[in-house]
């Protein structure tokens, strides 16, 4: 049983939402605890790949492997290393939580917690697959629940925002198809058929011309540049995320965006090293343009779900600036900030959407006070904005540094202006909830309950996290680091420094 | 003594079998005193069920790989096809019988042989060695489809069966001109005659690309491939539902697949002067049909000009004249009927009598009246959009992984920009089902035996969705032609 580990851990959530589509009249409430069960077993069980992953190693573990179509040489094929474990554990803690914020949905409930299962499986099954053409399938299928959540059970213009995600994600996974077909066509002979192996395409991707491989990179760039998403692609989040149900907005800032990271590291680095190298400079130009857009245009934001949206806009551009820096401190940073952006932008979503669920609007002019009269919900809604612009001792700043650090060794401007978005990050957090929580408070909310025990329980572990990753960031990096080196070596042997990303977090005094 | 030439009937027994109960079906709608629509259901069964037992012994055929003089071609690509067809012709009936029952319509009992007629010409064609026979086979399927067009005598429909009759017989004018011009230019309509004549120089090429040119016309009208394509928004709209449902599916599968037989055998050594031709039909066809779609407010015409659309996915398999392209082209359309046949019939369904609801309105809020055709109609809709973990996917990956390897890459390339094009639209139809509020009162069709026929074909899309190594053995070894 343990050896199939990942695939457990991957269709866990499956199995539930096969029984809520077939347990037809189900009550409301079954619906949701079957869900929010399945999300604790899938949490649960997807720990104990923490306990059997190898930190010193950099390769593929867990592996499985199992022909799966013979004729054309698909293989199921899955396996780990430190980008994705982290990425799989993040998108098992965040289920549980988004099941459980979800506790307010009235309409549907049972099609709509199938959806989030579906929905799991999918990312889940996009962060394991080593298998090129198995990682599309999980890749185009997340499209599928992610969009019925969105235009089920989102805000007035949801049907716009959902169609809007979905065309915008299956264009650019167009081009990634063609491209993957086009790797699979060359590493096949006349007869016969090819594979899908990301290890054996490596070896293919190595061997062709250096500009056909430019632009296979562009193909597979523009597929996981509209998901991460990078300007000027990004123009669906906004929408998507504003009109999503909070735990659509969590799901997909904390996890659906990290697939497009994830796929940046994983497909376009490790395939075409040389494109990668050879595009650098452009790619961070966008990352750093997408950082200063982001902040300047959430800075006008009066729709605080907005402004959180585009604040996801602005510190995934960090994350690909850091990966696309090729320095083990950039590449550790950019890992590290997938996982904090996660936890961070997930706890602002929750808090929006309990803050909403309140006031029922969404409009920072029509709020003010709230901290009156709920200052526990304020309160964490605070702790989060702190994490969120990189307090040192949260999570956020031990990855915005090390991203600063790792692209200033590349290129002292990129360095300089990344950091004149956190200050930015800075403004416009505080000043959104100072614009909440300060002031007058309206009359019609003079009444309103403060957090109460699901709330509460939603809350208290991701919060948590925020301060445990701040204080000991070394449970991730560790894991992360013998990764990222390997990318490192990988695209860049040269940028190899004697400084590990490791030994800055140590000087820093993060390690206890 | 002159010796009686030999002739070998078990190649077409099938072919025996649906005709001959054709004729039954037809002398007990004339014969007896008030026909019932359930023995003409049996009885077209029985003839479906005899043809199948006739089809499977010929996969282990060891005799020669023509009979009847050269006419008839036996190889596992023909047996394939032939059960192919016949599983949707089986489709086509169950669909007819609950729509006679339940439209109003004027019901006619010609229906199940007429269905029968036309399955025979698809299959013959399927196995057709001889450009003669080919003709043959056309003639007869498209009579019986002209027909069935204009069965239930409603305005509409008369029209359509016109309009179907007067295109159709023009390309067939077109077709035969293409059997007298490779005639003419190889002195034989032998397929294989004609591919020796070609490649032994024996024949004249600059006549024969001719020839091709008016055969592709002739076949790009019955696959519906632009230009080609102007009759089929109309024809599927006005026709009969069950009848759009088996004429979408069958004909396209049974006219692809004598293409696939005319392009790779007998024209095999002009592969290079076709193959653009096919390129342009195909982009062509992906391209005019996805963006004409999101234009339509009938759910018939959509899916009509998405079958535009799908025919330019499996011309873009054809360009690769190979085995890898051919076995993508039945994977093809094998995944196109099993799509087709289900959102057809949930079309049926939704449009409770008749062919009142054919409107795009009439899907507003579906889920909320019927959970299960709702979700039975976006998985179709999903799986013609190309969305994994349906059969749509898969096909749609193998045709691409054909013309890509065949070095078409471009072509791949507008026919992945043309299914986002065609996502948009199939979205729609579950943004109104399931994101929008019903509009006015419709009437319910709760049957369940259509129900249960539509979750075949869905049970098949799910499953050789995950599962395509199901059938992908079998189409390898029927994607060599014998000859």
């Amino acid at each position: 049983m343990t050896d199939h580990l990942l695939t457990i851990v991957t269709f866990l959530p499956l199995v539930g939402a096969v029984a809520l589509i077939v347990w037809r009249g189900a009550p409301d409430n079954s619906a949701r605890s079957l869900a929010m069960l399945t999300a604790v077993v899938t949490f649960v069980v997807s720990l104990t790949i923490l306990g059997k992953f190898d930190r010193a190693d950099s390769g593929y573990q867990l592996v499985e492997q199992a022909t799966w179509v013979k004729n054309i040489g698909l293989q199921y094929l899955v396996g780990i290393d430190g980008v994705s474990l982290w990425m799989v554990l993040l998108t098992t803690f965040l289920f549980p939580l988004s099941v459980l914020a979800s506790w307010p949905v009235k309409t549907n409930v049972r099609l709509y917690m199938a959806s989030m299962l579906v929905l799991e499986t999918a990312v889940l099954g996009s962060f394991v697959a080593l298998d090129l053409l198995l990682f599309f399938v999980f890749f185009e299928a997340l499209l599928v629940p992610m969009y019925l959540i969105i235009g089920g059970w989102g805000g007035e213009r949801r049907i716009y925002a959902a169609v809007k995600f979905f065309l915008y994600t299956m264009a650019g996974s167009a081009f990634l198809l063609v491209g993957i077909l086009f790797l699979y066509s060359r590493s096949a002979g006349p007869v016969g058929h090819g594979t899908f192996d990301i290890q054996q395409l490596t070896t293919v991707a190595g061997s062709l011309p250096a500009s056909t491989a430019r632009w296979l990179f562009l193909a597979f760039f523009v597929a996981f540049a509209v998901k991460v998403p990078l300007f000027p692609l990004h123009t669906w989040l906004p929408d998507a995320h504003t009109e999503a149900p909070t735990a659509g907005s969590v799901l997909l800032a904390g996890v659906l965006l990290k697939v497009g990271a994830y796929g940046l590291i994983r497909f376009n680095l490790q395939l075409f090293p040389e494109a990668s190298k050879y595009f650098a400079a452009a790619v961070s130009i966008l990352a750093l343009i997408g950082i200063i857009y982001g902040a300047v245009v959430a800075l006008i934001q009066t729709d605080i779900k907005r402004l959180v949206a585009y604040s996801s806009v602005s510190h995934l551009g960090f994350v690909v600036l850091g990966i696309f820096a090729f320095t083990n401190q950039g590449v550790t940073g950019g890992i590290l900030q997938m996982v904090n952006h996660g936890l961070s932008t997930g706890a602002l979503f929750l808090l929006v959407g309990m803050v909403y669920e309140r006031t029922h609007t969404r409009d920072l002019g029509k709020m003010g006070g709230l901290a009156v009269v709920m200052p526990w919900l304020t309160g964490a809604f605070l702790f989060a904005v702190f994490s969120s612009v990189g307090l040192p001792g949260l999570n956020n700043f031990v990855g915005e540094f090390l991203v600063i650090l790792g692209s200033f060794a590349v290129n002292e401007w990129f360095g300089a202006l990344a950091a004149v978005a956190v200050v930015l990050a800075a403004i416009y957090l505080l000043w959104s909830y100072q614009r909440m929580a300060y002031g007058p408070i309206h009359e019609e909310h003079s009444l309103l309950p403060d957090v109460n025990l699901r709330e509460v329980l939603v809350l208290a572990p991701i919060l948590a996290l925020l301060l445990v990753f701040g204080v000991f960031p070394k449970l991730l990096t560790d894991r992360i680091d013998p990764t990222a080196q390997a990318v490192v070596a990988h695209v860049s042997p040269d940028h190899i420094t004697d400084v590990g990303a490791t030994g800055v977090v140590q000087a820093n005094g993060g390690e206890p | 003594m002159i010796a009686a030439p030999k002739l070998e009937f078990a190649p077409i027994l099938p072919e025996l079998f649906l005709c001959g109960v054709a004729i039954l079906g037809l002398l007990y709608e004339a014969m007896a005193p008030k026909a019932e629509r359930l023995w003409h259901l049996a009885l077209a069964f029985a003839g479906l069920i005899a043809a199948a037992l006739a089809t499977f012994p010929l996969w282990h055929w060891d005799g020669p790989s023509t009979v009847m003089r050269g006419m008839v071609s036996v190889d596992r690509f023909s047996v394939v096809s032939r059960l192919l067809l016949l599983g949707i012709a089986g489709m086509g009936l169950l669909f007819g019988t609950h729509y006679f029952a339940r439209s109003g319509d004027a019901y006619r009992g010609e229906f199940y042989p007429l269905i029968l007629f036309a399955t025979a010409g698809m299959t013959l064609i399927t196995a057709a060695a001889d450009l003669i026979l080919v003709f043959l086979a056309l003639e007869i399927l498209s009579l019986a489809l002209y027909v069935l067009t204009g069965i239930t005598g409603r305005r509409n429909s008369n029209e359509a069966a016109m309009k179907y009759f007067l295109l159709g017989a023009f390309s067939s004018a077109f077709f035969l001109f293409g059997v007298a011009w490779a005639y003419g230019a190889t002195g034989t309509t032998g397929i294989t005659a004609i591919a020796n004549a070609l490649a032994g120089q024996t024949g004249d090429q600059a006549l024969a690309l001719l020839a091709f040119v008016f055969l592709a016309t002739g076949f790009g009208f019955k696959v519906s491939a632009v230009p080609f394509h102007q009759w089929t928004p109309d024809v599927y709209q006005g026709a009969p539902t069950p009848v759009t449902a088996f004429m979408s599916a069958a004909t396209k599968v049974a006219a692809f697949l004598a293409l696939i037989r005319v392009l790779d055998v007998a024209f095999q050594p002009l592969t290079w002067d076709w193959t653009p031709v096919i390129w342009v039909l195909a982009a062509a066809s992906v391209v005019l049909g996805s963006v004409f779609a999101i234009a339509q407010s009938d759910i018939k015409r959509m899916l009509a000009y998405s079958s535009i659309a799908h025919a330019g996915f499996i011309l873009t398999g054809l360009t690769s004249s190979n085995q890898i392209g051919i076995r993508a082209a039945m994977f093809y359309l094998v995944s196109y009927a099993l799509m087709t046949l289900g959102a057809f019939g949930v079309v049926m369904l939704v449009s409770a009598r008749g062919e009142e609801q054919t409107s795009l309105t009439a899907y507003a809020g579906l889920s909320k009246r019927s959970p299960l055709l709702a979700g039975l109609m976006t998985l179709f809709l999903l799986s013609l959009a190309g969305i994994p973990p349906t059969v749509g996917f898969v096909a749609k990956v193998g045709v691409f992984t054909a013309a890509i390897r065949a070095g078409h890459t471009s072509l791949a390339l507008v026919g992945v920009v043309a299914s986002v094009v065609a996502a948009f639209f199939y979205l729609r139809v579950i943004v109104l089902m399931y994101m929008q509020e019903p509009q006015g009162s419709f009437e319910e069709d709760r049957s369940l035996m259509p129900r249960v026929a539509i979750a075949i074909p869905a049970i098949l899309t799910l499953a050789l969705g995950i599962f395509p190594g199901l059938i992908a053995g079998i189409l390898e070894r029927a994607s060599i032609l014998r000859w």
